[in-house]
Order: C-alpha cells, then sequence, then structure tokens
C-alpha cells in the first residue's frame, strides 16, 4: 500500500501511447486485466498503426491503449482522458488534443531527444512548452534510464533491457491508480519463465516503476477506484473476437456438431482463428484456406457433409465471398459468415473500425439473395450473438451474417460467465435413411419454409444441390419461369419469417418522445451512454439498440412511428437509415461518421440535442 | 447379409442428361457409372462436386449425392466436405476452363494438400458452355471466336501443374478410349491422395478433333505412347518405336537399331518426379504424349487425415473439451 494520500474517484480514462514496439497494447491489456479483477466495470479502445512496424518514433508510427475504469457501469472506453503516458513526442502530438485540461500528462523524458523531434516534425520540444505546462499536469520520467538501473543486474544487452521500460511505465501507472502488481506478476511468470533473465528483468522494472511513483517528490497523491456494483457472479475480462470464437464454440457443443472453421487472415477477424485453432479438443477444425474464397467454399462444403460451418472475414474478404455466398443462400445450408468490419472501402483503413459493411451484407450478392443478417452490440454480446446466429442458420438452412467490427473485436469488457447447462440445446435433425424407391424430396419445406438438411452417407436420400434454379420440392434443375418466381420469394419469406421468431425491440426510456436514437453494432455503448445522460437532462429522449438486422424486429415501424423524430447515429454514411427509411417511410435523421474512429459520448449529446425541439436552430 | 451388387445403371439419375449429341462426355459418364460398382462404394457415400461448364452438369446425372457449385471452386468445396467428412468417397468433375483458368489457384493448393479426392478433367481445349473462345489448354495460333488472329497465349498442361504441386497421382486418358479410361478412372478411386486424370475429351461443336491424333484410332498409335509401370515406352503400330532417356532429354528411336534394354523404364512409383515430369512434357507432334498413370506415389499422408489425426491427438492428450472449464480459463473474479 501507498502512504502518500489517496483520492477516491469513481472512474479514470487514461490512454498509453507510443511506438508501436514498446509494448503499449500489453501494456493496456494489462492494466485492464488487473482493473477488472479489481472490480471495476472496464471498457477499451486498442489502436494501433496496419503497418507492423511503422518507422519509428514517427506519428505513423504511434500505437494507443485506451482504458476507463469505474466503479459504476460503463460502456464506452471514454471521450477525454484523465490521464496520458507518452513515450516520445509522437505518441504526445498525436495524443494530447484527447487529454482533459488538468488531466495528467506522463512523459518518457529519454524518449524526447532532437532526433525524436526531428522524426515527429516538431520544432522543438513539446514538454518544455508553455501550454502544455500551463494545460496539464506534467511528469517527466527518465524511464529508459530509470529501467536501464532496474535491470543492470539482470545481464541483459542495453537494447533487451530497454525494451522492459513498458513495464516501468506499467509499474509507475499501477501505483498511480492504486492497482495491484500481483496479476502481472503473474503473467510474467507465465510469459516469460522459459527466459528467466527476461522475467526477472520486466518483473524489476515493474517494481521500480511502482517505487519510482512511491517514493519521488514529484507524486503527491494516487487515485482509487473502487469496485463497481454489477450483478452478481463471476466474472473475466474478455475481447470480442475472443467471445465470438468461445460462442462458436459453444453453439457447436449445444448442437452436437464439430465445428468447421475455413478462413483466410485478415485484420481484424485473424484472432477468431487464433483462438478457434486452440480448441481442437471440442471437435474444432480451422481451415487456413488459400483464399477467402476457398475459405467459403470449404466451409459450404462442410456444411453439406452435415457439420456446424463457420466462415469469417472482413469487408474486402467478404467481397470476395460473396458469389458462395450467393450459393449456400441458393444450397439452403446452414453456416455462420461473420464480418469483422474495418474501415473501407477496398482495403481502407484495415486497424480502424467502421460499420459499413451492412448494405454489403444486405444487397452484396447477385440476384435475389436475401440472408439473416444479425449484429453484437458489445465484446461480451458477440458469445451470445455467435451462438445466436448458428441457431438462426439451422432453423433456417440458410447462411446467416454476423455483423462484428473492429471496435468490438479488439476492445474488452468484464464478461459475467454463463452457465453452460443453462443455455438451450440447438436442435439440429437430419433425415434419417429410406430404403424405399420414393423419391426423397430435398427442397420439400417446413413450417419455416425450411428444406431438410439430408447429408451423404445417408441411404436412400441421393440427392444433388446446385446454383441452377431448383425445382419446387424435388430439386431438379428448373428453367420454368413460374417456379422462379415463386422460389425467389420462398426464399424470402424464409428470411422474412425469422421476425416472428426473435425478440421484439426493446427500449431504454419511454416507447414515445420527442427522439428516438436507433443504433447497430459497435456504437452501442456511446449511443446508450449518450441517451441515458439526456435523459437524466430531462429530455424525452429514448434509445433502440438493433441486433437483429434482417429481418428487423416485428415492432420497430411502430418503435420508430411513435417518436417526434428518429435519429441513427452510424460510422458510415447512413446504411441503416437507408434501410429503415426505405421499409417504413419515417425520415430518419442520420448522424454519421467515418473517420475509422468509435463516437465520442459528447459529440453524440451534442447530436441528439441539436434535434430536440428545445435547441435553437443553428 | 451380402451388400447388393449394384450396376452401372443403378448410378444413373433420373435426369435427362443434356449434353450436345456427339459430345465426349457421354463417354466418361458411361465409364464412370461402369467403375463405381467395382468399387464397392455405396452410392449414399459417393459425392461427385463440380464447378462450372459443360463437364460440371456430370453431379446431375448421377445417383449419388453431388453439388453443382461455382466456376473453379469444386476441389474448395470437395476439400472442406473431406476433411470433415472422410468416409466419403468425394469426387471432382472439372474441365480445362474451371479447373486451370479461374479455378488455376485452388487446383494447385488441392493437389499439394493431398486431399483424398479424385479430379476428373475434361480438357478439351476450348470453352463449350460459353461457346466457342479459347482456353488454357488452347494451342497457340489456334483461332477461335476470342482470337481471330489466334491465339497468343502459351497454353499450360494439367499435368506438369500437377506434378509441379507434388500431386501423388496423375493420369491421363482419353474419352475415346474406354477401356483405358475405365482403368485409368478406377485406378484413381484406389489411390489414397489427391488423384488426377486430364481426360482429352473431344468438343465437337466448337474444337472437332483438336486431339484427333491422339482419339482416332489411326493415329493414336504413333501419337500416343500408353505407360505401364515397370514396361518400357514402345509405341507405334508394330510398337517398332521406343523412348530413350539421352541426358536430359527423351529421344525417340527405332527398336530395330536399339536394344530394348536402353528404353526408358516407366517408373510411377519414383517420388522423384522429374522423369515423370519429361513424360508430362512430350507434345505432339514432335513426341507420342504419354497416357496411362505417370505418377502413383502412396505413402504421403493426406489432409483429411491429418486435420482429424490433430483433433484426435488433441482429445487424447487433453480429453474431450469441457465448455464450462474453458470459457472460466484465466483471470477470474466473482461479484457478491
Amino acid at each position: 500500500m501507498t502512504t502518500k494520500d489517496v483520492k477516491s474517484v469513481t472512474g479514470i480514462t487514461v490512454r498509453l501511447a507510443g511506438d508501436s514496439g514498446d509494448g503499449m497494447q500489453l501494456l493496456g491489456t494489462q492494466l485492464t486485466n488487473t482493473s477488472a479483477l479489481a472490480g471495476n466495470d472496464v471498457a477499451t479502445f486498442p489502436d494501433f498503426p496496419a503497418e507492423i512496424r511503422a518507422p519509428r518514433g514517427t506519428r505513423a508510427g504511434v500505437s494507443g491503449f485506451q482504458v476507463q475504469f469505474a466503479k459504476e457501469e460503463i460502456f464506452t472506453p471514454g471521450d477525454t482522458l484523465d490521464a496520458l503516458v507518452v513515450m516520445n513526442p509522437a505518441a504526445l502530438v498525436t495524443n494530447i488534443g484527447d487529454l482533459r485540461k488538468g488531466g495528467i500528462l506522463i512523459a518518457n523524458d529519454d524518449g524526447f531527444t532532437d532526433k525524436d523531434f526531428k522524426l515527429a516534425k516538431v520544432d522543438a520540444n513539446p514538454l518544455e512548452a508553455t501550454v502544455i505546462n500551463d494545460s496539464y499536469r506534467l511528469f517527466r520520467v527518465n524511464m529508459t534510464e530509470l529501467t536501464r538501473k532496474a535491470v543492470s543486474e539482470h545481464g541483459l544487452s542495453p537494447k533487451v533491457a530497454d525494451r522492459c521500460k513498458n513495464f516501468f511505465a506499467m509499474g509507475l501507472v499501477y501505483w498511480l491508480f492504486g492497482r495491484s502488481l500481483d496479476p502481472t506478476l503473474r503473467f510474467i511468470e507465465a510469459k516469460f519463465g522459459k527466459k528467466p533473465e527476461v522475467a526477472s528483468a520486466n518483473e524489476a522494472a515493474l517494481r521500480a516503476g511502482w517505487a519510482y511513483g512511491e517514493t519521488t517528490e514529484a507524486f503527491g497523491e494516487s487515485y482509487q477506484v473502487e469496485a463497481a456494483e454489477l450483478e452478481p457472479g463471476t466474472y473475466r475480462n474478455i475481447m470480442g473476437n475472443q467471445a465470438l470464437a468461445l460462442g462458436l464454440v459453444a453453439a457447436s457443443k449445444l448442437s452436437n456438431k464439430e465445428l468447421f472453421y475455413g478462413t483466410y487472415p485478415i485484420t481484424p477477424a485473424s484472432d477468431i482463428l487464433h483462438e478457434l485453432t486452440k480448441h481442437k479438443n471440442f471437435g474444432v477444425r480451422t481451415f487456413q484456406a488459400e483464399d477467402e474464397i476457398a475459405a467459403v467454399c470449404a466451409t459450404i462444403g462442410a456444411a453439406f457433409g452435415g457439420t456446424m460451418a463457420v466462415t469469417a472475414s472482413s469487408g474486402p474478404g467478404i467481397a470476395l465471398k460473396a458469389e458462395a455466398m450467393g450459393l449456400g443462400m441458393m444450397l439452403e445450408l446452414p453456416m455462420v459468415v461473420v464480418n469483422v468490419q474495418r474501415g473501407g472501402p477496398s482495403t481502407g483503413l484495415p486497424t480502424k473500425t467502421e460499420q459499413s459493411d451492412l448494405l454489403q451484407s444486405m444487397f452484396g450478392r447477385n440476384g435475389e439473395s436475401p440472408l439473416p443478417i444479425i449484429a453484437p452490440r458489445s465484446p461480451a454480446d458477440c458469445f451470445d450473438m455467435a451462438i445466436e446466429a448458428w441457431r438462426i442458420a439451422v432453423e433456417c438452412m440458410v447462411p446467416v451474417m454476423l455483423l462484428s467490427d473492429g471496435y468490438i473485436a479488439n476492445g474488452s469488457e468484464p464478461w459475467k460467465l454463463p452457465e453452460m447447462a443453462e443455455l438451450p440445446e440447438i436442435v439440429v435433425s437430419h433425415p434419417e435413411g429410406a430404403d424405399s424407391d420414393e423419391p426423397f424430396l430435398p427442397y420439400l419445406r417446413d413450417e419455416n419454409l425450411s428444406r431438410p438438411w439430408a447429408i451423404p452417407g445417408t441411404e436412400g436420400l441421393m440427392h444433388r444441390v446446385g446454383g441452377l434454379e431448383k425445382q419446387h420440392e424435388t430439386g431438379n434443375v428448373s428453367y420454368d419461369p413460374a417456379n422462379h418466381q415463386f422460389m425467389v420469394q420462398t426464399r424470402a419469406n424464409k428470411v422474412a419469417k425469422i421476425a416472428e421468431r426473435i425478440p421484439e425491440q426493446d427500449v431504454v426510456g419511454e416507447t414515445s418522445g420527442d427522439l428516438l436514437v436507433v443504433s447497430w453494432g459497435g456504437t452501442y455503448g456511446a449511443c446508450l451512454t449518450a441517451v441515458r445522460r439526456c435523459q437524466e437532462a430531462g429530455h424525452r429522449v429514448s434509445h433502440a439498440h438493433i441486433r437483429y438486422l434482417n429481418p428487423l424486429p416485428r415492432n420497430i415501424g411502430d418503435l420508430l412511428k411513435s417518436f417526434d423524430k428518429v435519429l441513427v447515429p452510424e460510422l458510415n454514411m447512413g446504411q441503416l437509415r437507408m434501410l429503415l427509411r426505405s421499409e417504413f417511410l419515417v425520415d430518419c435523421i442520420g448522424f454519421n461518421k467515418v473517420q475509422g474512429k468509435p463516437f465520442s459520448v459528447s459529440e453524440l449529446i451534442e447530436a441528439i440535442e441539436s434535434h430536440l425541439p428545445s435547441a435553437v436552430p443553428a | 447379409m451380402a451388400l447388393p451388387v449394384l450396376k452401372a445403371a443403378d448410378f444413373a439419375s433420373d435426369q435427362d442428361v443434356r449434353w450436345c449429341p456427339g459430345c465426349g462426355d457421354y463417354s466418361i459418364l458411361a465409364q464412370m457409372k461402369k467403375v463405381l460398382p467395382e468399387l464397392g462404394v455405396p452410392r449414399e457415400k459417393t459425392v461427385f462436386i463440380s464447378g462450372i461448364g459443360c463437364s460440371s452438369r456430370f453431379p446431375y446425372y448421377m445417383n449419388t449425392y453431388g453439388m453443382h457449385s461455382i466456376h473453379g471452386r469444386a476441389p474448395t468445396f470437395a476439400t472442406g466436405l473431406k476433411a470433415t467428412r472422410p468416409d466419403l468417397m468425394v469426387w471432382v468433375i472439372t474441365g480445362d476452363g474451371d479447373a486451370l483458368s479461374i479455378g488455376g489457384n485452388h487446383f494447385i493448393h488441392v493437389l499439394r494438400r493431398n486431399v483424398d479426392l479424385n479430379i476428373v478433367l475434361f480438357n478439351n481445349r476450348i470453352y463449350g458452355l460459353t461457346k466457342g473462345q479459347y482456353s488454357p489448354t488452347t494451342n497457340e495460333g489456334q483461332v477461335t471466336k476470342s482470337t481471330p488472329m489466334g491465339s497468343i497465349d502459351h497454353p499450360l498442361s494439367p499435368l506438369s501443374v500437377a506434378l509441379a504441386a507434388e500431386a501423388t497421382f496423375v493420369a491421363r486418358s482419353l474419352d475415346a478410349h474406354v477401356k483405358h479410361l475405365g482403368m485409368v478412372l478406377k485406378r484413381a478411386a484406389e489411390h489414397k491422395g489427391t488423384s488426377l486424370v486430364e481426360v482429352y475429351q473431344n468438343c465437337n461443336v466448337f474444337n472437332d478433333g483438336a486431339m484427333a491424333y491422339a482419339q482416332e484410332k489411326k493415329q493414336r498409335a504413333d501419337n500416343v505412347v500408353e505407360l505401364e509401370h515397370g514396361k518400357p515406352l514402345v509405341f507405334g503400330k508394330d510398337n517398332e518405336k521406343g523412348i530413350r532417356l539421352m541426358g536430359n532429354h527423351l529421344q525417340i528411336v527405332e527398336r530395330s537399331e536399339v536394344p530394348d534394354d536402353d528404353l526408358l523404364i516407366h517408373d510411377e512409383k519414383d517420388p522423384n518426379p522429374s522423369i515423370q515430369m519429361m513424360l508430362a512434357r512430350m507434345r505432339y507432334p514432335t513426341m507420342p504424349e504419354p497416357i496411362g498413370v505417370l505418377r502413383d506415389v502412396e505413402g504421403v499422408a493426406t489432409y483429411n487425415d491429418q486435420i482429424n489425426d490433430q483433433v484426435k491427438l488433441a482429445r487424447e492428450t487433453r480429453g474431450e473439451g469441457d465448455l464450462q472449464k474453458l470459457i472460466s480459463a484465466g483471470d477470474t473474479w466473482v461479484v457478491k
């Protein structure tokens, strides 16, 4: 425990920024886990360049990790920063704009040399600037030098020794915010245990950072955030992609099906592959294909064989998968297609978030080719929605699009662990074999308009599927005009009927009022927080966050019409808004941002308020 | 109880076959239906997967499980199916445009992975279904609908590509040489690993007679050498010619002038594909073209075995996965 004054606060937003390679993501992850273990509610936002190692010290190479930890329930990683840790001038100039006035600025003074100024394209040392010193509580710490001293006994080369400075920074941050060192010490042991000299050096650096905070005169006080009042239960901290992968494994167990995952590496979806491939003892088979098309096609092949089949990618890969997805829809085979959206179009902003593939999911295939689309709203929600995707796919015999995004995928939050035994089973049935001469009808439909999932190996059910239009019931190739119209209509009806079996749209707030905020996907937390603040300020604002995007919940039209205005904030140019307007003829208003960054709560509040009756027109 | 004995007709679906009259595809279909009963694999355990093109209508005509998929991708569907259902016998039916143009990438990768399935590549050196454009195997200089001044593309040899991808079974046959075709298809089915059978198939509408030098009985003897494992390479009406290896080249010799001991003995089991590659590069009109099995190497692990073995091993060493344990892994905390 610290001997200095401890100030109690309700929440802290801190960002750690340095060169990609400085270990900022590791630092952030450790701080997050430690805070979660301390019982805080946490939300994170990692932000890193697309280049593996952008030129050192340049603005392009800045890697950042933001975390908010709080004693109250939070839904975003925070807008403005209470504290910013920077390892070099480039990190300072690119991040300082987000630090609140009076906030804590900790700089690695050793990273501020003439060479670093040149790389960051700044004329003079920004730490000397009056505006910096006047606006923030600046702490200049010789982290590199202090780290070298701390690890000098461990016999490391200067280069390796310098690499420990992120642990020094971590130790200092832990002291400042009253975090326990224990989880990170355990992490060091697990991660570097095979290299004892590196493990002990990192531990020494971590402890040195903590001791620096405790002993130096500069820091007069530290801060304490008490545990949040979360629902009782067992929790862990989880990232979106990880939750999604675990959800897929759970769905496979719940349906008593082995899991086949066909994919091709792409940011930000690859971590799903990395996670799944660890779980072969659950019957998980991962296939790293030669390209996106092979990945989705192998998935369809596996689905034909009766396996739970999943493919995942990001927008550019989904574009390549489009033709095969059309086939999957035509074959009426169940599978899950995950799109972890990123900034588009084309290669776009690979490491930045966006939600601009909704229309691609709706319409990005030739012909009339409707697919169900659902979207998780937060990292932990990825678990539930992965299960839901497979449930719909099986029930409907259709590929289901699961739209995640980079913000959810890399972000993390505390996850209340479900009791697996309490999750409902996913019932899968295959027609049994017959040795009669009765012809098998592979396109005979049930009450959901689904056809039977007859799988190879079953006697007497031999049939052929394919991308040519099929005759109703028999599945024979058919060019009959009326049959084509009937089949197109039937496939559309099949997807539309899902609306009968999904929950009605819920609303935070009253079911009528001045303004309804409608959101989907990863903007959930920011929109919810903004709406709650507006409600607290007395405004008649409500929030509907849509997780089922196609078909939409059955009550949504009435809901939209119950408000004077509907505001649809999206990290795209208005894709959900376009769908809502065309479907319900409601004049939804857009609030759109495509900067590769999530919404801040404050900009959403401003947008909401500008459409409220009391607002003075600009 | 004895298994019912199936006949060729049992493998025919109830669908009318709709290829052009005189198309070589009929012969391949007939041979396939003849060979399948001999393999002893039940119809319901047999799957045909095709891409797009005339040849790719094939699955509709078989009374087995089947999938008519998308252009060039049949090997990938087959890979996903075989990886998860190793109990099935999987055939890929494709054409020269399908496999080598749009599907070139997948063609290479299915072969190097050695997925245990059988690819039958119908090569008529033309695009039939899209009506007469040149294909990746069309001869240089050939005038087609899309090459009025003659094709300037160098043609691709599927056998060479397959050998370069380290395929474990590579063979060629002719639609018109039905007995030979049946033999090769059977050999392909019996091979464990990916087998590739290139079938010279006549498109009598858009490229009639393109391979007449090999197809027509009269010309065949002089233009084709039938490979047999352990036998010398001989050809000609009276087997009067042979092939020998001279330095780095294959050379045609008159058997009256050269002792038989000098002739090249075909070794389909040689894991080193160098000489098999030389055979694959023998081209009409300078050399007779080989038919039969160029390569049949056993003992190479298959993709489907390996992916399933890893799952088995993981279960043996770590036990069947426990979901509650899995989600609870790592640092957890309890809120009361």
